[in-house]
């Protein structure tokens, strides 16, 4: 199943690699990692998409807390959150395309954000399944290039991840 | 005033109260190795190589209460160390390795022996640091030693540039420490400890599984009282050894690959488990749906919650310090009156001695060949069971741990987890260091002991007069036990031909050699070699042994505990197999 895992790490040289290292060797799945700062310099939040058994999941967590740098480690998918991800992708737009690629990127709520005579680049906000739905919807021939940033997530409500 | 950066280490080191540094020097230490001999305080101890500075820290700290160090210069200097780092980091030996680094500006220019250490030992340390700041050097020398001996214990690593130790800054040693993001258990939950006593006061057939977190978190004491008083079995794991006394009733012997029979049987057959810092690793359960396809309910006691549900499910996790989660256990037991039900118990026992009278261990004496295990009997019998023994990899690991039962923790030191050839002669060096009074001996093979032969050397220099016994079978014998079980006696490359003399090798390097061939001088040449008169030399012991002996019981691969590969006068036995609620009469 997929899991959101978020971490709440020293923001020091090699603690990213220390994260990335216990996935590799442990032979556990990344499907996408983001990371920056807080609010507090200190502190590096970083979010994980991951996938495994309950079990593996389990023992991803607890690897992870055993990591020194680590402060905390959350599996989202715990209680109810929000998933962001965002992709800026160029197509091809020329001709009847150039309308229609206009209207789909209405559509999805995304918003054209360098052009050219021949391209449009969109920048694209929401959940992974909302970019993989529009990656779908548009004629796959006229992608030029993408780029994802991976999932960032948040516990709804009152939830916090903080020290 | 300003002191260099070299100095700082060496004065932290001072604040640490460390006796011993084990290390070579090299271009990135020579800053350090000057203010080393600027002082007094600590003593360096000189090996021959890297590999055996880290093995002769380690097990400067497995046989004593202190955190071991080692010091190692850049590049190959550092890599020759990975393997001890990773030896102490499977079988968590709290210990602190520093290794020079090219300096600052030169890291990542491919510099001559750089080598990118933080990154090389990543995966076999606790932690690590690389310090770029003189600023930090102090501090993080309090934190790594911090690291390597609270909570579930194991090696830390500290990279220091050249031109770190070179700088100048003020020294201040912190008096404490304490990071955020690392706060280790102690106290178990108290539910979670009722839970445990309650499961027990119910259990018909319950059994203490001890591991090496008993012997590294000093509870052997609480071990052997709560077994006591409750009249239940208990085995050790290899790492375990000596938590439990091993000449004690209620203690069936080793579980596990190489375990007894009543220690494996009960191992499979009990209803309640209760395991104390262990981690029921494959050389123990085998296969975890075998070990539970008969049901227990499990209480797993671990200071490292990672341990627990990584390879079986358990009933009751208990995250704390062993050593205090079991005075938690004795006390609430004497607070509610609470005991294990007796009937049960008493049934239980009439199986298990029905188990241990088939003599698992049993092996065919002889006159003509030299028997290993009679080897470690009679080293057991000669130095009264008191002997620290280290060990090296292999068949004689073994039979030293099958046929010398350890009294007490921290007198067995080997290479549980990683199996590291090579680890038994440094490893006897920085026990007999830390233990200046005890007698110490490595068992080792003529495969094993070639690993770190060179360490003869430290030896003679620093005095340490340990006995080396190697049971000499001229095979790598464990591989050809393997080659002889599972590859059709094919003995690919375990042979070990053009032998050398190993008399003459221990002369060599100014040591007393002597080659034994006939079983009638083993005693003799045991005692001449604890005899007062050798007593402040290093006498190798070259026993050449039985080649086709093999070890025995055995749990192939994807066998379960109750499928052993018994030794011969047990083959042909008709065993009944474990039946729930037999009524056993008053047939044992």
């Amino acid at each position: 199943m997929r899991h959101i895992l978020s971490i709440l790490l020293e923001n020091e040289a090699g603690a990213l690699s220390r994260v990335v290292g216990l996935f590799s060797a442990r032979a556990y799945n990344i499907d996408s990692l983001t990371v920056s700062t807080t609010e507090d310099p200190t502190l590096s939040r970083m979010t994980i998409v991951t996938h495994g058994s309950d079990e593996v999941i389990e023992q991803i967590t607890k690897q992870l807390n055993k990591l020194i740098e680590v402060v905390k480690v959350i599996d989202l998918n715990e209680s109810d959150h929000i998933e962001r991800e965002m992709m800026l992708i160029k197509v091809r737009a020329t001709g009847k395309d150039r309308e229609e690629m206009k209207r789909m990127a209405d559509i999805f709520r995304g918003r054209i954000i360098d052009v050219t005579e021949k391209t449009y680049t969109i920048e694209l906000t929401g959940t992974s399944d909302k970019l993989n739905a529009f990656i779908e919807a548009i004629d796959r021939s006229v992608i030029l290039e993408t780029v994802r940033t991976g999932a960032s997530g948040i516990g709804r409500g009152e939830r916090i991840l903080k020290i | 005033m300003q002191i260099s950066g070299a100095e700082i280490l060496v004065r932290s080191l001072q604040e640490e109260g460390v006796e011993f540094v084990f290390g070579y020097p090299g271009g990135a230490v020579l800053e350090i190795y000057d203010a080393i001999f600027r002082q007094q305080q600590f003593k360096h101890v000189l090996v021959r190589h890297e590999q055996a500075a880290v093995h002769a820290a380690d097990a400067y700290s497995r046989s004593s209460n202190k955190v071991g160090v080692a010091l190692v210069t850049s590049g190959p200097g550092a890599t020759n160390a990975v393997t001890g780092i990773a030896t102490a980091y499977m079988d968590s030996i709290p210990m602190v390795v520093i290794s020079g680094q090219v300096s600052t500006p030169a890291i990542g220019m491919d510099a001559f022996q750089e080598v990118d250490m933080v990154g090389i030992t990543r995966p076999c340390v606790k932690h690590n640091f690389l310090v770029k700041d003189i600023n930090e050097l102090a501090a993080t020398i309090k934190k790594a030693f911090y690291i390597a001996a609270s909570g579930r214990p194991g090696p830390v690593v500290v990279d220091i540039p050249k031109d770190v130790t070179q700088r100048l800054a003020e020294f201040h040693y912190p008096e404490s420490v304490s990071i955020r993001s690392y706060v280790p258990v102690t106290r178990g939950h108290p539910g979670q400890i009722k839970k445990a006593v309650n499961l027990l006061a119910e259990a018909k057939r319950p059994y203490i599984y001890v591991g090496g977190g008993a012997v590294q978190g000093n509870a052997s004491a609480e071990v052997t009282e709560l077994v006591k008083m409750l009249g239940v079995p208990c085995t050790n794991t290899l790492m375990g050894l000596g938590a439990y006394p091993g000449q004690d009733q209620q203690f069936l012997g080793m579980l596990g690959m190489h375990g007894t029979y009543e220690a494996n049987m009960a191992m499979q057959y009990c209803d309640v488990l209760i395991a104390v810092g262990a981690r029921f690793d494959d050389r123990v359960i085998s296969v975890p749906s075998h070990f539970l396809s008969q049901p227990k309910k499990i209480v797993h006691i671990d200071v490292d919650p990672s341990s627990i549900a990584k390879r079986v499910k358990v009933d009751v996790p208990i995250v704390g310090d062993v050593k205090h989660v079991l005075r938690d256990m004795i006390d609430l037991f004497k607070q509610t009156g609470q005991q294990v039900p007796q009937q049960h118990l008493a049934n239980w026992w009439k199986q298990i001695e029905e188990w241990r009278s088939y003599n698992s261990l049993l092996y065919t004496p002889s006159t003509e060949f030299i028997k290993p295990q009679y080897v470690v009997q009679k080293l057991y019998e000669i130095t009264g069971g008191d002997a620290i023994i280290t060990s090296d990899v292999g068949q004689h690991q073994m039979w030293a741990a099958q046929y010398y039962p350890f009294k007490r923790p921290k007198q067995w030191l080997n290479s549980g987890g990683l199996g590291t050839m090579g680890f038994g002669l440094p490893a006897a060096i920085g026990a007999q260091l830390a233990n200046p009074d005890a007698q110490v001996a490595c068992i080792t093979g003529e495969g094993s002991i070639q690993m770190n032969i060179q360490e003869l050397s430290t030896a003679k220099q620093y005095h340490t007069p340990v006995k080396v016994i190697a049971l000499n079978n001229r095979y790598l014998g464990m591989v050809r036990q393997w080659q002889e079980f599972f590859y059709g006696t094919r003995y690919s490359e375990s042979y070990m031909d053009a032998l050398p003399d190993f008399v003459k090798i221990a002369e060599a390097y100014g040591h007393v050699g002597i080659k034994v061939e006939n079983p009638a001088d083993v005693e003799p040449v045991l005692r001449e070699a604890f005899s007062p008169a050798l007593k402040e030399r290093l006498v190798f012991l070259d026993f050449r042994t039985d080649q086709s002996e093999n070890v025995f019981p055995m749990i192939q691969n994807g066998k379960g505990l109750d499928q052993m590969d018994l030794p011969p006068h047990m083959r042909d036995l008709q065993i009944a197999p474990f039946e729930n609620n037999r009524d056993y009469g008053n047939m044992c």
